[in-house]
């Protein structure tokens, strides 16, 4: 029926649809009440270059025709196959309720919700170079004992003091979904991130 | 495409039959049931109104550089599923020809038979409904 490069190339989603987008939802659910888990998402499943299963995973199982996402560049050859699959609308970054991209964007672009309504806050499906490798962070906050080391290879520089500034306006604030291959782990805006050695410095 | 959606699954594959085994499709979204708003027209103005909900089988699937989808009225999987496979091939200029010959053409003869019977059963208890317009001096 409709023609054209994009249409070609589309991609199979989920195998069986319902029971992979719960298993993917429960994932996203445990990683996000114990940050700094790493769970499994996406395994089987081959979304379009470059986006990794564990992001593929997540966009399926989270969005529909009412949540507006905003892809970076990196990700627009995912777009046609986003909006095949779940009828997402594309949004400016202020609108949407879901991004996604490779590396973390600017926090501040997106909509943290309000003292109102924290709830609309949006969320980031962040591709990373790896996740239980790379440089250590230590997590602090809700769903974690004391203290939890997530290891994530391929967070920009700056990333500490942006997550504090994140956390500074709980109850408004950015949650992030790290993925990396077909493992994902969790950032809710609630969770304090440190580097182990200014932490060291701390105590 | 509405051929292929008011036959059946057992008249697809009994049609299939006839031709050669259509190529590989890969499933892009496996046949699912659901169901879908219907909207129909009301009043002088023709306003949409909320007719009711019917249930839909939907299956799309590729096969080489043409995508087919089909959204068939019921829930069968099977039925959506051939739909749409019919409707892959059917882009394919080198597979259309046998398929319309073989699949199509026989399909709008059944259905048009269908059609006529009905209404040839309908034509027998119709009414003509006529106004006398009243002309005074």
């Amino acid at each position: 029926m409709s023609t054209g490069a994009s249409v070609t190339t589309l991609l199979p989603g989920f195998a069986d649809p319902v029971a992979d987008a719960q298993a993917t939802f429960r994932a996203v659910l445990d990683a996000m009440s114990r940050p700094g888990r790493l769970m499994e998402a996406g395994t089987g499943l081959i979304p379009p270059a470059p986006v990794c299963p564990a992001a593929g995973a997540a966009m399926l199982a989270l969005l529909d025709a009412d949540t507006p996402i905003w892809l970076d560049a990196r990700f627009g050859a995912a777009r046609d196959w986003i909006a095949f699959h779940c009828g997402a609308p594309a949004a400016d970054p202020s609108r949407a309720r879901f991004g996604a991209g490779l590396g973390v964007p600017v926090l501040d672009r997106f909509d943290a919700g309000t003292d109102e309504a924290p709830e609309t806050g949006a969320t980031l499906i962040v591709q990373v170079a790896g996740l239980g490798v790379g440089t250590p962070y230590l997590l602090r906050g809700p769903g974690i004992l004391d203290a939890t080391v997530l290891r994530v290879a391929g967070l920009p520089l700056g990333f500490v003091p942006a997550w504090a500034a994140n956390r500074a306006r709980f109850p408004r604030g950015i949650d992030l979904l790290l993925c990396a291959g077909t493992r994902l782990a969790a950032l809710p805006r609630s969770a304090r991130v440190d580097l182990p050695d200014a932490d060291a410095e701390a105590a | 495409m509405a051929l292929l959606a008011r036959s059946s699954a057992d008249e697809l594959a009994g049609l299939l039959r006839d031709v050669p085994a259509l190529p590989h499709m890969t499933v892009l979204r496996p046949a699912q049931a659901g169901s879908v708003m219907v909207q129909g027209r009301t009043g002088g103005t023709g306003q949409p109104f909320n007719l009711g909900e019917a249930s839909v089988a939907r299956c799309s699937v590729r096969c080489g550089q043409h995508v087919g989808h089909a959204y068939v009225l019921g829930r069968d999987l099977r039925h959506a599923r051939l739909a749409a496979e019919l409707d892959a091939a059917l882009q394919d200029e080198a597979l259309r020809p046998g398929l319309e010959r073989h699949v199509l053409t026989p399909l709008a003869q059944v259905q048009e038979g269908r059609r006529a019977r009905r209404a040839a059963r309908a034509a027998a208890t119709k009414v003509e409904f006529f106004t006398l317009a009243t002309m005074r001096s």
